[in-house]
């Protein structure tokens, strides 16, 4: 228990949004952890509560045997006693220092000299930041980051200042500094693809509560209410394998079935990403159709949700779909049927998988 | 031309000026980021002097600084000196009188620094005092140039206030402006033409200095 980051804090903000945030999380188990929530959720005033920048109203606030925060004994650690560095959305690089001193704003000479190294920016150090592109924005300010060696990294939005090219590559890239830094980092996004890219755990956050936690795809795959799943939209993700691509398409590999989707340039490990609502279920035989994505299963349960169902299928991977209760009794669904799945290649959302679990 | 008193004019304007940005520095710092909802009433004391005829302010300067209050007094027990009709009083009421001239250019400069780069620096580990120094001041430095090149115009040409606290001691407390009213008094208008263009002069080339200035600073200082 005590290598966890523990947090319960409350705060009302003049504009009537009260946050009442509850999180515990496992630094051990999990490098990387995702708060996910649509905007407007307060996954920014939790991550600024974290860093000390802002003050709760009342709760507390635990890293390891250390108490940041505690309403009841008046202790309110400061940010510099804290080291849990904060990444701004748009990086907060000192304008008027160059990269080499930006790194080394905190930093023993040293450290920040092996660091520049590390990310590749000994180009760059002797350029300003307005003279860098966003990537390489993003890349000093991780560098700064660690260069100051903290406990905890706080990254608010990090890739959403990139275009969208150039965000699915940082993904990759953010994720593997991430993990080379070896600092727990806590990463706010309202980006799916990033959640599943990026994170090993992840907190889901509604109307400035958390209301799930744990590792990724389970989020992804038992949402633990209707507003959760709401908002993370995605029920399947898939671990996949490139098999081969054809013409702008892409046929992967998952589990015992092949997927065509459409090429999106991903690379490496990657994972399927797939909303319930995007699988069709039918019982005609596979050759009647032309859908190209079908995929034969049995299934496991039928759970009426007012005027949809969620099902539950074994295709050889886990598959939920949820479509219309009608339809649900119009093709008699008993666990242990046997139908198939049917997925539009468009449904078929490609991302990098978080590798090295 | 009367040397003597451009010269204490001056030394009057660069003491007030440095005295100034020491003092005007920090009061700057908590005007642009204290949430004390009260500041108001300490930015609307910090301008007085733009309003205030100058001939009240120094009434109130000579009344504070005179010997039978306890500033007075306690800066007599001090030096065995005292305040009214010296350089020291002057100096007392001249950075008074040109108190918003640095803190209201420097309090804006202030506020206009990103908040998130000094949040970014606090996070990092960095004392506020540290950040001060090495973010706020860095970034702020044209706003800081004009406050004080502005302090330093202000006081060269002040007037009302100098009469008031200082008088008219010639080598003590008679500055540039009280010399050519003398003369002017004295009919000498030659004397008083030759002084008053040093004084224009020196306001068009200090004027002129801070823009040029402050051209270049945002030219070296990439700021966004």
């Amino acid at each position: 228990m005590a290598n966890d980051l523990s947090c319960r804090c409350r705060r009302r903000l003049d504009s009537g949004f009260e946050l009442d945030a509850e999180l515990r999380l496992p630094l051990d188990e999990s490098p990387v952890t995702v708060l996910f929530g649509p905007s407007g959720s307060g996954k920014t005033t939790l991550l600024r509560l974290l860093a000390g920048l802002d003050r709760p109203d009342d709760g507390a606030i635990r890293f390891r045997d250390a108490t940041w925060y505690d309403g009841s004994l008046r202790i309110c650690l400061p940010p510099q006693q804290r080291r849990a560095v904060f990444l701004f959305q748009d990086c907060a690089l000192f304008p008027h220092l160059t990269v080499a001193a930006n790194v080394d704003y905190a930093a023993p000479r040293e450290t920040a000299r092996r660091l520049i190294d590390v990310f590749g920016l000994a180009d760059l150090a002797d350029r300003f930041p307005r003279a860098l592109s966003g990537g390489q924005q993003q890349r000093v300010a991780v560098a700064r980051a660690l260069a100051a060696e903290p406990v905890l990294l706080l990254l608010d939005e990090p890739l959403s200042s990139l275009d969208a090219a150039a965000r699915a590559r940082m993904r990759q890239d953010l994720r593997r500094m991430l993990l080379n830094g070896g600092v727990p980092s806590l990463v706010v996004t309202h980006d799916r693809m990033e959640a599943v890219a990026l994170g090993d755990w992840m907190a889901v956050m509604v109307d400035g509560r958390i209301r799930q936690a744990g590792p990724v795809q389970d989020v992804f795959r038992h949402p633990a209410d209707a507003q959760v799943a709401e908002s993370v939209g995605v029920e399947n993700v898939l671990p996949a394998e490139i098999v081969s691509h054809h013409s702008g398409l892409l046929t992967v590999q998952v589990g015992p079935a092949q997927l065509q989707c459409v090429d999106s340039g991903e690379t490496g490990p990657l994972v399927a990403c797939i909303r319930a609502e995007d699988v069709a279920l039918t019982r005609d035989s596979p050759q009647l159709s032309s859908v190209r994505n079908r995929l034969p299963g049995r299934v496991l349960s039928v759970i009426p949700e007012g005027p949809l169902a969620r099902v539950e299928l074994d295709c050889g991977v886990p598959l939920v779909a949820v479509i219309t209760a009608q339809s649900a009794s119009e093709l008699h669904l008993n666990p242990g049927d046997a139908l198939c799945a049917v997925v539009k290649t468009t449904s078929v959302h490609l991302t990098a998988a978080p590798g090295q679990r | 031309m009367d040397w003597q008193a451009i010269w204490l004019s001056v030394r009057l304007a660069v003491s007030t000026t440095l005295i100034l940005l020491a003092v005007g520095m920090p009061l700057a710092y908590w005007l642009a980021f204290s949430p004390h909802r009260w500041k108001f009433l300490v930015e609307a004391v910090v301008a007085l002097p733009l309003v205030l005829p100058p001939t009240v302010l120094g009434f109130y300067v000579l009344l504070a600084i005179g010997p039978r209050s306890p500033v007075g007094a306690f800066y007599g027990r001090l030096t065995g000196g005292m305040l009214p009709f010296s350089f020291q009083g002057l100096l007392v009421a001249s950075v008074l009188y040109s108190l918003p001239f640095t803190v209201q250019p420097v309090a804006s400069a202030f506020a206009a620094v990103d908040r998130k780069l000094v949040e970014a620096s606090w996070c990092l580990g960095v004392s506020r005092m540290a950040t001060f120094r090495r973010v706020i001041v860095p970034l702020a430095l044209p706003g800081i140039a004009t406050g004080a090149i502005l302090s330093f115009a202000h006081t060269m040409g002040e007037f009302g206030v100098v009469l008031m606290v200082g008088g008219n001691i010639a080598g003590v407390t008679r500055t540039v402006s009280i010399s050519i009213y003398d003369q002017v008094q004295g009919l000498n208008y030659g004397a008083a033409a030759e002084t008053s263009l040093v004084l224009l002069a020196v306001s068009f080339t200090v004027l002129a200095l801070t823009y040029a200035l402050q051209r270049r600073v945002w030219a070296i200082w990439p700021m966004t």
